[in-house]
């Protein structure tokens, strides 16, 4: 099985006002097609740790391999690169733009990509809002769904590049338990019907439970995996 | 692809806070309306005034300066070689007003590709006769067409044409306020007496009016023929050669080439009028200063407007920075936000600015002094209108640049994690 994400040794200091160590010579790897959830105590890192893998964080010692390509020197320009090429994100919040329609939502990632034209971005986005069961929506501006909605529109949004990982900040934080078992439930499909990598922050047990792997932190370390 | 997803994602902002949009835009037609407007009103009336002496004022004026000869036989002279010479109460005689052979020096210097254009010229010392009185004044003889190409002639005829001049045999255009105290009117016969006593009748085919009242009290024009003919002369006789040249700011070079190449005396333009020019520039820096205080206030304008809608869009700028977009996007995003407001503010701005030109183009305006203006004067040059929109380009750039370049620093770690 190949590799898809591998952290090694990663640690990170916040100094701001004291100087805290967050993440303690965190490492592991996430191979193709894995469903794995990391959980922890509010405040162990989880959050932060995923922010570094995602890239966007780029204050950390350790190395950083995605997709076998260490990410460790690379410039803010080639990060993005790569975030818009390898990386789908869902966040807690849905961050969809309000000037937007939905598709247009879902398909911005693509067009930046610009592998595609846009009539097959297009066509690729209402392809994803299909599976998500919202195509429906599709030309609704963003602010006119409800909560479960849009969430479903920001995953068609993580997805619409064909990611090598899906990386899930509490993705369910913000929803109720009908609308958290709809995500949980696409996430669950994805997994296994589409053979999506996806590394999803929660700590929702319940949630964590039922994927392939669980990922446990405390105080910065991973104690179990 | 990318430049076209970034213009689409900068409008999308644009539209949505298009209130915002409109007065930052509204800020930039308004200066840009005013500069154009100003400029165009300063350079008219810079344009009119000096048009009142320099269009009336040969570049070069070729002619025999009454001077006694620097060589004085003294000095030539072996016995007094080395003496030191004090000469005085010197005067100078046998020199002649007229130009020698002025028919060829024109032809000379019709053929210099400097030279637009040449009028020659008879100036005439004459008394008016009114009833019993005498006023001194000064007939003009002149090249009618000539003078008409080079020196706007016709502008300064209230009454009559010009042309009546050349086609009428002995006539005369009167200055206005020489008409006046001569109780002369079109068609009259007016009576003037030469410096030799001889008096000779002319007829009256126009009035002018220059402007200068002093002037149009003792001045009138006549056909180059006329004046010759009432000085007794023949028909070379010819006291001044005027040129225009096509580039003035050469005059006083080419002037005294031509004096040293004809031997005649020669006098520039810059050195007669230099006050003129000093006024023209002060004036239009003033204008430049004001216009560019509007844009820089609109410029000031466009930038909160920017920081505002920075701060508004955070979760945006983070969410477009965490699927993919680069710091640079998102500055060029910003950057054409400003751009596009300064582009279509500024449009309107030259749309609204030659409005209001042509507005005060039509505000009538009289003065006594420019007999041929009716209204305002305007100068629709179009250097201010590519002026105007470069600066107003220039300006939004400007004011967008710092609110981009923070756009693009904000870490999306910190807005997304700050939720």
């Amino acid at each position: 099985m190949s590799i898809v994400l591998q952290a090694k040794g990663i640690s990170k200091n916040f100094h701001d006002p004291v100087t805290i160590q967050v993440l303690k010579d965190v490492s592991f790897e996430i191979n193709r097609g894995e469903f794995v959830s990391v959980i922890g105590k509010s405040g162990c890192g989880k959050s932060t740790l995923l922010y570094i893998l995602s890239t966007m964080d780029t204050d950390y010692e350790g190395d950083l391999f995605i997709d076998g390509v260490a990410m460790r020197n690379k410039k803010e320009g080639e990060l993005a690169l790569v975030r818009n090429e390898k990386i789908g994100f869902v966040f807690q919040f849905h961050y969809l733009l309000n000037e937007f329609s939905v598709l247009r939502n879902v398909m911005l990632p693509g067009l930046k990509l610009g592998k595609y034209t846009e009539q097959e971005v297009e066509h690729r986005a209402m392809e994803k809002l299909r599976v998500l069961g919202i195509d429906n929506e599709a030309h609704k501006m963003a602010n006119q769904l409800s909560g479960g909605q849009k969430q479903r529109v920001a995953i068609a949004r993580a997805l619409i590049n064909d990611p090598l990982i899906i990386m899930g900040d509490e993705p369910t934080g913000n929803l109720d338990k009908k609308n958290s078992q709809i995500v949980f439930d696409i996430f669950n499909e994805l997994a296994h019907e589409f053979k999506q990598t996806l590394l999803i922050v929660t700590h929702d047990n319940e949630f964590a439970q039922s994927t392939d792997r669980i990922i446990e932190m405390e105080d910065g370390r991973i104690i179990r995996m | 692809m990318n430049t076209k997803l970034i213009f689409t994602i900068a409008k999308s902002l644009l539209v949505a806070r298009w209130r915002q949009t409109l007065v930052a835009a509204i800020g930039v037609t308004f200066s840009i309306a005013m500069f154009i407007t100003l400029l165009g009103f300063m350079t008219g009336l810079n344009d009119l005034l000096d048009g009142l002496i320099l269009n009336r004022t040969p570049h070069i004026k070729l002619y025999n300066e009454l001077k006694s000869t620097p060589n004085q036989p003294i000095a030539i002279s072996d016995k007094f070689k080395n003496n030191y010479n004090f000469i005085h109460s010197l005067k100078p005689s046998g020199t002649r007003a007229e130009i020698y052979n002025y028919g060829a020096i024109i032809e000379a210097l019709k053929n210099d590709k400097r030279v637009f254009g040449v009028a020659p010229k008879l100036v005439a010392q004459v008394f008016y006769n009114v009833g019993a009185i005498d006023v001194t004044g000064v007939i003009n003889g002149i090249d009618v067409e000539a003078e008409n190409k080079l020196f706007y002639f016709q502008d300064y005829i209230t009454a009559g044409k010009f042309i009546d001049l050349k086609n009428t045999p002995n006539s005369i255009i009167l200055g206005k306020g020489l008409a006046d105290k001569m109780l002369a009117n079109i068609g009259d016969v007016v009576q003037v007496t030469t410096p030799k006593g001889d008096r000779i009748q002319l007829k009256v085919v126009g009035f002018f009016q220059s402007g200068l009242q002093d002037f149009d009290k003792t001045q009138s024009y006549a056909s180059l023929s006329t004046a010759q003919k009432l000085l007794g002369k023949p028909s070379n006789y010819v006291t001044d050669i005027q040129i225009k040249l096509t580039d003035m700011s050469l005059a006083p070079l080419v002037g005294k080439e031509y004096a040293k190449v004809f031997n005649l005396d020669a006098e520039d333009i810059q050195t007669a009028n230099s006050q003129f020019e000093t006024g023209s520039s002060v004036r239009s820096i003033i204008s430049y200063a004001v216009g560019i205080t509007l844009l820089v206030v609109a410029g000031f304008g466009i930038y909160n407007i920017l920081n505002m809608m920075i701060y508004e869009k955070m979760d945006s700028i983070a969410i477009l920075k965490a699927t993919g977009f680069s710091g640079k996007d998102v500055n060029l995003i910003f950057i054409s936000i400003a751009l596009t407001i300064g582009f279509f503010g500024g449009l309107a701005g030259l749309i609204s600015g030659f409005g209001l030109s042509m507005v005060i183009d039509n505000v009538p305006f009289n003065t006594a002094a420019l007999p041929t203006i009716k209204t305002y004067p305007i100068n629709y040059n179009p250097k201010f209108y590519v002026i105007g929109i470069i600066f107003s380009l220039i300006t939004t750039y400007f004011a967008g640049l710092f609110p981009a370049r923070k756009a693009s620093k904000i870490d999306p770690v910190v807005i997304i994690r700050g939720k």
